[in-house]
């Protein structure tokens, strides 16, 4: 690949550098422009990766094994994809989201939200290009400080304590990562993710790494249960951060997983490890769903079904992985239909979960409270809104033609190929409970409203933005041939798929 | 190479008191103290694997990976102290306290 991929990292980090020193107004400005102009690069480097393949960049010109490296495939070009659709969606959100008055004195959010915002941005895509083990932990680390200073823009005082527990949590999985990459360099000398994949043999130290890296990933993605942090964080962050939160830096982790549980520990793993992953997914779907229908708060219901939705993600990693009686060399023939329907719904969900989280926080800016009693009759008053939330529960359920349907699609047929039909079970009850949730908020959305209390006027802006988000979810399922394209190049499982 | 062993198992131990630090102690600064105990298991551990092979001069790779992770440690550190104070400053409290689990 081109130097582009220098750029789509640099431009977000260069603008929100500026906009830091800038000040407000020159500032918000930078910022905007710089957030439009980063999905231009990430587009451009999707073409690139289309047209000529997966493709290294060595930094400086110093290539591996000296130098670091970036690496661009199908799956890396997928996820930028679908950050630079969220991040812009998000900023203009937040220009509705955030009206301040832009003279006057004293501090006040905006000042850092587009530093936060673009830096954010900025190591998700080094993150996403990055081909060095160590390097992705500084790009890990750099999402998590970047999430937290954006989750302690809200001002209440439950999301302080919130973002202590993200912090803490965070934190130790970021160690026990780094231990994992010690173990690693110190048996086989390289943090290259090519290289390492071909020198790791089956050894213990190859074996404790790995659960090392999945346990601290599985912490950093919140998997069940290692979810306790999740839901008060991103229900307590400002409306278009719970989006961005949800939407993407869960995924950057879970990104990070897929890509090393298949391309550095085949040699390292077992069936029963996959098994045990998906058990703990089993158990994300299941509980995070039933603790989405109890609740009684909008953002906190969509923060729990972030939980439940996170077990399908996991769910790629036993139906993909060779079980006992898969071919002993190569992936195993259902391997990239269970993969791509992992990915599928990652995208799907980050469209979907972006489009929840923005019309929350335009319930809580029209209604002053996000209780799901107080939305009793919205969809007379906000039908655009509510609209948005019925097409994003749609591809949540995992109804047709929804992404989440194409997701769940491949999921099931690799479950029922590979033989492992007790998560074909999991995966349709967890989309009957998610109805159960959707369904709790849209019943009490159509309800006839008590008195007419007048609502606060909402920017069309954040209504527009949010149903995009949502009619995109739905439109990933009419068209997913191109999304599977394209996750088909350089996939390490590609080869045994059936063309 | 024992003394590699002595120091890996000694980076070991350093990771494991923290964490049962970290899972034990309800203040917060103690909490950060502890993550900070596992944060030098895990340079301790670093360091001495610049020297595993015993040759002339120590491998730079690792080395270079102290300084960063030291810089992230650093820098999660300060931004951990900081919100701890300013929760206190705002609730009065010092752990995390039980979170009001009403959904």
């Amino acid at each position: 690949v081109s130097a582009v991929a220098v750029w789509v990292i640099c431009l977000p980090l260069a603008g929100g550098t500026l906009a830091f020193l800038l000040g407000r107004r020159l500032g918000r400005a930078l910022g905007i422009a710089t957030a439009l102009g980063t999905p231009v690069l990430s587009v451009w480097l999707a073409s690139e990766v289309w047209e000529g393949g997966p493709g290294r960049y060595a930094l400086g010109g110093w290539g591996a094994p000296l130098g670091i490296d970036l690496y661009a495939d199908g799956l890396s070009a997928t996820m930028l994809l679908a950050t630079a659709a969220v991040g812009a969606a998000g900023t203009l959100y937040s220009l509705g989201y955030f009206r301040h008055p832009l003279g006057g004195e004293g501090w006040s959010e905006v000042d850092v939200f587009w530093p936060l915002w673009l830096v954010l941005w900025a190591s998700l895509n080094a993150l996403f290009l990055s081909a060095d083990v160590f390097n992705l932990y500084v790009t890990l680390e750099l999402v998590t400080l970047s999430s937290i200073g954006l989750i302690l823009l809200a001002k209440e005082p439950v999301a302080r304590t919130a973002a202590m527990r993200y912090l803490l949590a965070g934190f130790l999985a970021s160690l026990a990562y780094l231990m994992g990459v010690a173990l690693l360099y110190a048996a086989f000398d390289t943090l290259d993710i090519h290289t390492l994949g071909q020198r790791l043999t089956p050894a213990a130290v190859s074996s404790v790494a790995a659960a090392l890296i999945t346990l601290s990933l599985a912490l950093k993605t919140a998997l069940f249960p290692l979810h306790f942090w999740l839901p008060r964080a991103h229900a307590s962050a400002p409306g278009p951060v719970s989006a961005v939160l949800s939407a993407l830096v869960i995924k950057a982790s879970f990104y990070l997983l897929i890509r090393l549980w298949f391309e550095l520990f085949p040699a390292a793993v077992t069936p029963a490890a996959g098994q045990l992953v998906g058990t703990l997914a089993a158990g994300a779907i299941i509980w995070g769903s039933l603790q989405a229908i109890r609740q009684r708060r909008l953002k906190l219901l969509i923060a729990h079904s972030t939980v439940a939705q996170i077990g399908y993600l996991f769910l790629l990693i036993p139906l993909a992985a060779p079980i006992e009686g898969s071919p002993a060399v190569g992936p195993p023939p259902w391997g990239f239909d269970a993969w791509s329907g992992g990915v599928c719904h990652a995208v799907s969900h980050a469209l979907a979960k972006a489009a929840m989280f923005m019309a929350a926080g335009t319930v809580i800016h029209a209604l002053g409270s996000d209780r799901i009693r107080d939305m009793r009759g919205i969809a007379g008053r906000l039908p655009m809104t509510t609209f948005t939330l019925g097409l994003a529960g749609m591809t949540l359920i995992g109804l047709p033609p929804s992404g989440g349907f194409v997701a769940k699609w491949l999921l099931l047929s690799a479950a029922l190929a590979s033989g492992q039909w007790w998560w074909t079970l999991v995966i349709v009850a967890g989309g009957l409970l998610a109805m159960g949730y959707v369904f709790r908020v849209l019943g009490q959305a159509f309800l006839q409203p008590e008195g007419d209390d007048k609502i606060q006027p909402v920017p069309r802006v954040m209504e527009l933005t949010s149903l995009a988000m949502a009619l995109g979810s739905v439109l990933l399922g009419l068209r997913p041939v191109e999304l599977l394209l394209l996750l088909g190049i350089g996939s390490p499982l590609a080869a045994g798929a059936i063309p | 190479m024992s003394q590699f062993l002595i120091y890996s198992v000694a980076s070991v131990a350093l990771f494991c008191v923290g964490l049962y630090g970290l899972i034990v102690r309800p203040h917060l600064l103690r909490k950060i103290l502890a993550l900070n105990v596992m944060a030098s298991g895990v340079f301790l551990l670093l360091v001495s694997v610049a020297r595993r092979n015993w040759t002339e001069f120590a491998d730079p790779v690792p080395h270079a990976m102290v300084l960063t992770g030291i810089v992230v440690a650093v820098s999660t550190t300060a931004l951990a102290l900081a919100l701890a104070r300013s929760i206190q400053a705002e609730t009065g409290r010092t752990s995390l306290g039980e979170e009001d689990d009403a959904p």
